[in-house]
């Protein structure tokens, strides 16, 4: 997508990350901000499922044609899903990277942790 | 804010124009550049398929003329400067005494005793130094074009005919160069380039490139940005000052022997030769990534040399660059392993270039 956006449904990490929190499941991906500073995704390596993934630690790369990224978990939990169609068509990161860009649904270990993110607002301002 | 010891970063006479083009501008070698566009691979797909213009007038010129021009530029760069005809242009890296490389530059012959010499941006402040620092007592002078100058790459299948639709005369032939009017406008024309395409360099007063610019991108010219610039000169294997080349190696360990010709007596010939004598112990080559990933430069090769570029290819959809390997390992067909942030990626030594265009 061409214009920045960031919905008001998410809690972002100040490293450019959302997480789209449905009970003790989330969503992650990463932020319009993060895929276009980023530019085109060529390569994405899912990580598998049952991974176990910390907050604030990288969890994935992505990688676009002049640099690689990695992307850092919002919050802490084991994968239970990851998006595999982004294997094959990472450029998604790119069009829509709060919908079919999402990397990894997660089962929470700690649903206290997410004091430590951002209301969109927040976020923006960091931006600023 | 920026510190008052900040330098400020220059602006090109097209910085509005790309401004208003949507450009992502960062700074460059002292400039504020336009990264890209669109896109990169949009950007570097338009060049390979059709045509894409670049604004390169970051690049410093410096025109040498007089009695003693050739003799001068003999001493400076490394190529038989006698060989270039009036209108012909030339590729040359400076050398220090040592052989380590302080730039790569073209040389275009404008008159019987006027030359002049396109350098690197980030280098140009420093070339012009060594420019007159060896004058000695020769009878010649040495002008800074850099601020006069705007530069525009046109290339592209497309290119010629883009440019030429808008020129008083046919366009000059690949690696040459001649004075026109393009758009209206006292233009040299350059048969040169950095992507491997046909196409163009086009130089004339700074303050006519926006004008010259519009016409061509309403002729279908596809701006372009620094990005796709590197990604399309790598695919070709062209040097890049700063990652390929540096003052710590020379033109042999680079592959650019071709371009170093003792006739002329150049500065750092003897270091060379010594080199080409004895056989480098390093070797540039380019490379492909098996799988996934791109390596990038800086990265470690398992067993010793270093990537200098290193990218993801839109054309060939796959990880490319150079690296430096020990002369050994520098042989077509030999794979080995890149150290790319912890992870070990293989690699194929390929020939040069990695995309025939």
């Amino acid at each position: 997508m061409a214009e920045a956006s960031y919905p008001q449904d998410l809690l972002y990490h100040p490293e450019h990350d959302w997480a789209r929190i449905d009970g003790d499941v989330a969503t992650f991906g990463i932020t319009w901000h993060a895929q276009d500073a980023l530019g085109e995704v060529v390569f994405f390596d899912p990580p598998a499922v049952g991974a176990q993934l910390t907050q604030h630690e990288p969890y994935t790369e992505v990688e676009s044609v002049k640099a690689v990224s990695d992307v850092i978990a919002p919050l802490s939990g084991e994968v239970i899903e990851v998006n595999e169609s982004l294997a094959g068509a990472p450029e998604a990161i790119n069009d829509d990277p709060y919908g079919a860009g999402w990397i990894v649904k997660v089962r929470l270990s700690d649903t206290g942790q997410t004091d430590a993110l951002l209301a969109p607002d927040a976020y923006v301002a960091l931006l600023a | 804010m920026a510190s008052a010891a900040t330098t400020p970063l220059r602006r090109t006479s097209l910085y509005d124009t790309h401004v208003a083009l949507g450009a992502r501008m960062v700074p460059f070698a002292g400039w504020e550049m336009p990264i890209q566009y669109e896109g990169v691979i949009s950007e570097h797909l338009a060049v390979r398929t059709a045509a894409g213009i670049f604004d390169v007038s970051h690049m410093g010129e410096i025109e040498t003329s007089g009695p003693d021009a050739l003799q001068f530029l003999q001493r400076l760069c490394s190529n038989d400067v006698a060989r270039l005809e009036i209108g012909g242009a030339q590729y040359s890296v400076l050398c220090r005494d040592d052989g380590g490389v302080l730039d790569d530059c073209f040389t275009y012959r404008l008159g019987p005793e006027r030359y002049l010499t396109v350098t690197n941006a980030a280098n140009h402040a420093q070339d012009l130094a060594w420019f007159v620092a060896h004058r000695d007592t020769l009878d010649v002078e040495i002008i800074d074009r850099a601020e006069h100058y705007a530069m525009l790459a046109v290339q592209g299948p497309l290119a010629h005919e883009m440019v030429q639709a808008i020129a008083n005369a046919p366009l000059p032939p690949r690696m040459t160069v001649a004075e026109r009017m393009i758009d209206g406008v006292e233009t040299l024309v350059c048969g040169t380039g950095y992507t491997g395409e046909e196409g163009v360099e086009l130089l004339f007063e700074s303050s006519e490139a926006p004008a010259v610019w519009d016409a061509l991108v309403r002729r279908g010219a596809h701006p372009a940005g620094l990005a796709a610039r590197d990604t399309l000169r790598t695919e070709v294997c062209y040097h890049l000052y700063g990652n390929d080349l540096e003052t710590g190696r020379g033109p042999i360990e680079a592959g650019l022997g071709w371009c170093c010709r003792a006739a002329g007596g150049y500065i750092g010939a003897e270091s060379v030769a010594a080199v080409r004598a004895a056989g480098p112990s390093e070797l540039l080559v380019p490379f492909v990534i098996q799988g996934r990933g791109a390596a990038r430069p800086g990265d470690q090769v398992i067993g010793g040399g270093v990537v200098t570029s290193g990218t993801f290819s839109p054309t060939l959809d796959v990880g490319i660059g150079m690296a430096y390997l020990p002369a050994a390992a520098a042989v077509v067909g030999n794979e080995f392993e890149i150290d790319v942030r912890g992870k070990h990626r293989r690699a194929r030594v390929q020939k040069r270039p990695l995309l025939k265009v």
